[in-house]
Formats: C-alpha cells, structure tokens, sequence
C-alpha cells in the first residue's frame, strides 16, 4: 500500500475514535434529559412542594399520593446502617492489610476481597432472605426478619469491597517518610497508624466512604429482597421499609406507559441519581485533594 | 497490661478483616453446601416443569451466555474505542475533562437508573419492546464506563518508547496503534472486559423491565423476544413464587450455577493477569 492510501486511512480512524469519545457525552446527558423529561412530566401533575414534604406514598390508593419522604428516610436508614457497620470494619481491614499482613496474606487477602466484590447483589439478597432474615427474627422474636436492619447489614457487605480497597490504596499513597518520622521520635506501631497514617490518609479514606455511600444509596436487589417493602412509613431499623429503588423495582413493571404514577417514579429516580451525582462529586473532591496534598 | 495492649490493637484489626472474610466463606459455605445437591445434569439441561418446582434451568443460562453476548458486542468496540481516544489520540482539554467526568459519573450511576433509561430509550422510545435485545443494549450502556477505564489504565502502562520505535520505523499513528500498543496492551484489556461482563451477568435491576420473563417455553432465545436470566430466575424464585419453600432447593442450585458463572468468569480474569505479570518480569 502506498503512503498516501495508509495515511488516508490514518485520518479516516482517527476521526472515527475521536467521535466514539463523545458516546459517554451522549450517554450521560441522555439519561439526564431522560429523567428531567419525564419528572418535568410529573411535575405539571402534581406540585413539587406535595412531592417533597408529601409523608406518604400510595399511588395506586383511590387518591393518590406522592410524598417521597418515607422513600427517602427509608433509604438514608439502611445507608447509615450499613455505614455503622461497614465502615469502621473496611478501615480496620485495609490497615491490617497495608500496614500488619506479610506479603503472602495480602495475596490470599486482596483476591478474596475481589471474590467478595463480585458476588452478585441478587445472591447476597437470597441470602439474606435465607440466613439473616431467620437469624434476626430469632433474635427479636418476629415472623421473618426482613426489615431495615437485614437490609443494612447486606448492604455492609456489598460497600466493603469498595471501602477497603479505596482505603487499602489512601494508606499504601502515605509517604514512608512519614512513618519513619513517627518511629523516629519513639512512636510505636499502633500509633503511628492511629495518629499519622490514618490522619494523613483522611481525605483519601473520606472518598472510600463517599464512594460506599453511593453504591450504597443505589443498590437494589439487596434492599428489594431483604427489607420487607412494607409500604408504611419507616419506624426504625426492626421495621420494614421500601426504599426509593425497591419502589421503582416494584412500581415499573406495573404502571401503565405514561401516567402520573409512571412519571412519578421517574421523579423519585431523578431524586436517586441526583444524590448519588453529589455523593460521588464529593468523593471525587476529596480524591483530588488527598492526590495534591501528597504530590506536593 | 502494658504487654497485653498490642496485642489488643492488633487483635481489633485482625477482627475486622476475620470478619471479611467470615462474611465471604459464609456466602460461598452456605451456597456451595445447600445448592450442591439440586446441581445435576438434568438441572443445568432441561426446561422447568410444573410450575417452576421441578426440572432445570436450562433457558435461564442459554439467557444468560446469550445477554452477555449482547452486552459485548456493544459495550466492547466502543470502549475500547473511547478509550483509545483518550490515551492516544487526545490531549489534556476541556473536552477531554469533560469526558472523563462523564465516564467518572456514568459508573456511578445506580443500576436500576439504567433500567429506566433502558425502558424509555430502547423498549419504548425505539420500539425494541421488552427483549433480549433491549436488555443487551442497556447493559452495555451499563458497562461501558467499566470497560473505558480499564482499558485506558492497560494502555497507560505501555511506556511511550513502544509507540515512538513504531512510528520511527515509518508506521502511520493508527498503524502504531493496531500493530503495537494493542497486542501489548491486550492482557490487560482482556482482564478489564472479563471481570465487566461477569459483573454484567450477575445484574438483575437493569433487565427487570427491559426484557427478562419469569417463564419461557424455548430454550434457545430470539433475540427479539422476551428470555430467563440465572439472576432473574434466582429473584423469582426466591421471592415471588407461589410455593417458596418447595422451590428453595431449586433456588439454591441457581444461586450456585449463577455464582460459579461469575467466580469462573473472575478467576479466567485473574489467571490472564498472574500470567501477564510473569512475563513481564
């Protein structure tokens, strides 16, 4: 072939990859005029203020409501829940591994924590229907255990993954420096972890935790499986709940295409993506600053 | 007490990882000892039978293998396009920060978002209706960011000098690139897309409205009709069908056959790894 054939072929690829580049453009902006179209749809319905401060969802009740705020105290209830659970045991697990396990515990530990990561949500969802739905029920004396707390705990196991890992990588990122300082003036392990490691790390461990939070806020076959779905508003971690993805999990594949109730659960998705949006701009916040602080 | 104090705070650390990995060998002890006995030749080759509480799953896998498919032909070209354009071919701008947010931003994304998005653009606004296609479709938007960044992250770790003896030996920049940088990279691109789709597979959100049925009568799917997927079928039978506790044994050998997809999808991705790191040294 000669040069100017391959040069023109040269041009021709390289126009058609610059274009696959703006796919991901195309894609987010999509699904965001996609959720504003249908919850602008929703809106012209029914008022936002009802929306917002509405204490009760029933849609398919003789009048229908559309208050959000039982959703969203249901989910912020199992985050936080999981959170309690999942963050002090992802810390403590990605110092043990960075800072106490031999290089050969940390092969066996690092793949097992990937092993973790990939169970399917479906499968941890099953489970908690199958042992931490009877083992609560048990515990408290109800009928089943599904409820806000079996919720939260299988939740803990899907962050934790992430968790270690982004933590695992903020205090592996700590310059050995600094340790050393921290031994030199006579401080022994523990502290140097406690007081120099951690605190240098924090804002990489703060974007560990963001990033838990939004696949936390997200999930939904956990949550659909294991929390009961109980349509009344959330009373505490023994009761159960509906979050704002059991609801849309629900809900979709029962109303008809393009009626208030079809809208509105594109409403309630705008609310997740939104939160989930702002969960992971922080995380990422504190990613850039934890890179700056240590680079320069 | 003075002694008994470092081992108290290693204790604490040691706790929580014992933990981890309590959690992790429960999931697998529990799964592997209940849904063993269900798996038999018959269940992973037949149809179900009366009412879902007898026979196998076999739609549910040919579903499954035949989604992932799917979900690779479209989520593959253009990651790794996408990501060709962003290690190759641009420069540090403002249209490239801006793609890299999106990309950042898109793997956030809650999965059931996707679904709806799915059902609005593919099922309805394009008129593919619920089908295995659209499902496919929808999870390989749902990949794509996953795919971008491992990729991107293999051809950051080819050093520039490769691509710099290519192009002074004469070979045009895509050249460089065909020839060159994507054989090197290719362990890690394949890693990346591996552990994608085995993620893709285990998904139950995105395909609930967008194609997945409790029940299909052909096991070979159409790829315009409706078709069983292993975590679909696992969901249903955990929760919504009829006679739960009949069907549990049969709901454990899905979980097991489902799980084993993935781990067996995960450790092919581990192995093309360990042996790229083995010939790097």
């Amino acid at each position: 072939m000669n040069i100017a054939a391959r040069e023109n072929i040269d041009k021709a690829v390289k126009l058609l990859i610059r274009s696959t580049g703006m796919i991901v453009i195309i894609i987010l902006a999509g699904i965001f005029f996609m959720l504003l179209y249908n919850a602008i749809a929703f809106f012209l319905k029914v008022s936002p203020i009802d929306f917002i401060t509405g204490t009760q969802w029933n849609p398919s009740g003789r009048q229908a409501s559309y208050g959000i705020v039982p959703l969203l105290v249901s989910t912020t209830l199992v985050t936080l829940g999981a959170m309690v659970i999942a963050i002090p045991l992802g810390i403590g697990t990605a110092a043990f591994i960075s800072e106490y396990a031999g290089k050969r515990l940390k092969n066996i530990l690092k793949p097992a924590i990937e092993m973790l990561a990939a169970v399917p949500s479906v499968a941890i969802g099953f489970l908690g229907i199958v042992i931490v739905g009877p083992f609560l029920a048990r515990l408290i004396g109800q009928p089943n255990g599904l409820n806000a707390l079996n919720g939260a705990i299988l939740l803990s196991v899907m962050a934790l993954p992430t968790i270690i890992t982004v933590t695992e990588d903020a205090l592996r990122g700590v310059p050995h420096s600094y340790k050393e300082a921290s031994y030199g003036i006579g401080a022994n392990k523990w502290q140097t972890l406690t007081k120099v490691t951690i605190p240098a790390a924090a804002p990489g461990i703060l974007a560990a935790i963001m990033l838990g939070i939004g696949r936390t806020i997200g999930e939904t076959m956990t949550v659909l499986m294991a929390t009961g779905n109980a349509q009344a508003f959330p009373h505490g971690f023994f009761r159960s709940v509906r979050t704002i993805t059991a609801t849309i999990a629900i809900e979709t594949g029962e109303v008809p295409y393009q009626t208030t109730h079809y809208f509105a659960l594109f409403a309630i998705a705008t609310v997740l993506f939104i939160m989930t949006l702002v969960v992971n701009l922080i995380g990422e916040y504190f990613v850039n600053r934890f890179r700056k602080y240590h680079s320069a | 007490m003075k002694k008994l104090t470092p081992f108290i705070e290693w204790g604490t650390l040691l706790f929580c990882t014992g933990t981890v990995c309590f959690y992790l060998f429960v999931i697998l002890f529990d799964l592997i000892s209940k849904g063993a006995p269900s798996i038999s030749w018959e269940f992973i080759s037949t149809q179900p039978r009366a009412g879902m509480t007898m026979g196998g799953i076999l739609p549910a896998i040919t579903g499954t293998v035949l989604l992932t498919i799917i979900t690779a032909i479209v989520s593959v070209p253009f990651g790794i396009s996408c990501a060709i354009y962003l290690n190759e071919y641009a420069v540090d701008s403002w249209l490239t920060r801006i793609i890299r947010a999106c990309i950042r931003n898109l793997s956030g994304v809650p999965s059931i978002i996707y679904g709806l998005f799915g059902l609005a653009l593919f099922v309805q606004g394009l008129h593919m209706g619920t089908s295995l296609v659209s499902a496919g479709f929808t999870l390989g938007l749902l990949s794509l960011p996953y795919i971008i960044t491992t990729t991107e992250e293999a051809l950051r770790r080819i050093p520039a000098s490769t691509r710099e003896a290519a192009l002074a030996v004469g070979a045009t920049q895509f050249e460089s690139i065909r020839d060159v940088v994507i054989p090197a990279a290719l362990p890690g691109i394949l890693t990346g897309v591996v552990l994608t789709l085995s993620r893709a597979a285990g998904e139950t959100a995105p395909i609930m409205f967008t194609g997945v049925a409790f029940y299909i009568n052909s096991p070979a799917g159409n790829i315009n009709q409706e078709f069983m997927s292993l975590p679909y079928h696992l969901y249903m039978l955990a929760t919504q069908h009829q006679s739960i506790d009949v069907v549990r044994p049969l709901a454990y050998g899905t979980a097991l056959v489902l799980i084993m997809v993935v781990f067996i999808l995960n450790l092919t991705a581990f192995y093309i790894r360990y042996k790229h790191s083995k010939n790097d040294r």
